[in-house]
């Protein structure tokens, strides 16, 4: 197996990470894309690594990017339940108040 | 059989990613969630990265998600809410990704990674390892980089080809004689850790229990 299948199963992933960011108008799927996204990017630092010349850095920076996923993920969601403690709803499209 | 179990783990993983996408229930979504990340954590295996692969199914499968599907939970009203994006939104988002993956893909299949790897590092390109090709044993090494010393770097002898070419895999240490002792990531580790002490009281404190309009009453 070279590099190239593995790269492009992590474009496939960004790829319907953003669509996902994009398209959902929950804020939970709006999560969930991100978590895709990260995965995508994550798969291009463990393949560098296992078939580039940066050795064992890649997948240092992989668990790196895990821990930070797992941070952004608490505090997304305590923002999430704070937005439907005050909307009573979790469409992100409600939240229109900082418009001029 | 690494062919056979790579494709079943892509397949599983890009149409489990898509999956997400097109379903339209959380909770749905949240499954074909699971599915993916856990092909993902597969992918990691075949790639020798044991650690990284145990660490994706306990963070993120054991973790991450329970936490957006208690998330779903606390913040659904009705047990089947669908908020439904308009299909003119949905068509313009997929022919934009469309041509994203288009791009992404083209730019992949363009570059010749062998040659770019030779200029980039030189002739000095010997892979050598602490730990021999494709043992895959990678826990130690990574705890000793997170504590600031790179064994595997360090102790890799100059004649010591345990996996000489990129498709034989090992892990592609560039070994550099002159170099006195490889820097770790002991700086990183302790600013990512209080980083999520900080983030977790944060969030606690952002979803604390607190009454729903105190301050109009």
């Amino acid at each position: 197996m070279g590099l190239n299948p593995y790269l492009l199963v992590a474009a496939v992933m960004f790829v319907c990470g953003v669509v996902c960011m994009a398209t959902k108008r929950n804020g939970i799927g709006i999560l969930m894309g991100v978590e895709l996204v990260l995965n995508g990017a994550n798969i291009n630092l463990v393949a560098f690594s296992k078939y580039g010349s940066i050795g064992l850095d890649g997948q240092i920076m992989s668990l790196f990017v895990i821990v930070l996923a797992a941070a952004e993920a608490a505090v997304a969601l305590a923002i999430a339940l704070n937005f439907y403690n005050n909307h009573l709803t979790i469409d992100v499209d409600q939240a229109a108040e900082l418009q001029g | 059989m690494e062919q056979i179990l790579f494709y079943f783990y892509a397949l599983v993983a890009c149409g489990c990613a898509i999956a997400v996408v097109l379903s339209q229930n959380v909770v749905r979504m949240a499954f074909w969630l699971v599915l993916s990340l856990a092909s993902v954590a597969g992918l990691f295996f075949l790639l020798d990265a044991d650690f990284v692969g145990a660490t994706q199914l306990l963070i993120y499968v054991g973790g991450t998600v329970v936490l957006l599907i208690f998330g779903v939970m606390l913040t659904a009203s009705g047990p089947y809410v669908q908020l439904k994006s308009s299909p003119a939104d949905v068509m313009q988002a997929g022919l934009i990704g469309v041509a994203f993956l288009a791009l992404v893909s083209s730019t992949v299949l363009a570059v010749n990674w062998e040659e770019n790897e030779h200029k980039i590092a030189g002739h000095a390109t010997e892979t050598a390892g602490y730990n021999p090709a494709q043992s895959g044993n990678t826990s130690r090494p990574i705890g000793t980089a997170l504590l600031g010393l790179r064994f595997d770097k360090d102790l890799a002898q100059p004649g010591d080809h345990a996996a000489e070419g990129h498709s034989h895999g090992g892990h592609g240490h560039t070994h550099d004689a002159k170099a006195g002792v490889s820097t770790g990531y002991l700086l990183p580790f302790e600013i990512v850790s209080v980083h999520l002490l900080v983030v977790l009281v944060g969030a606690a404190y952002l979803a604390r229990a607190k009454r729903r309009n105190v301050a109009a009453s």
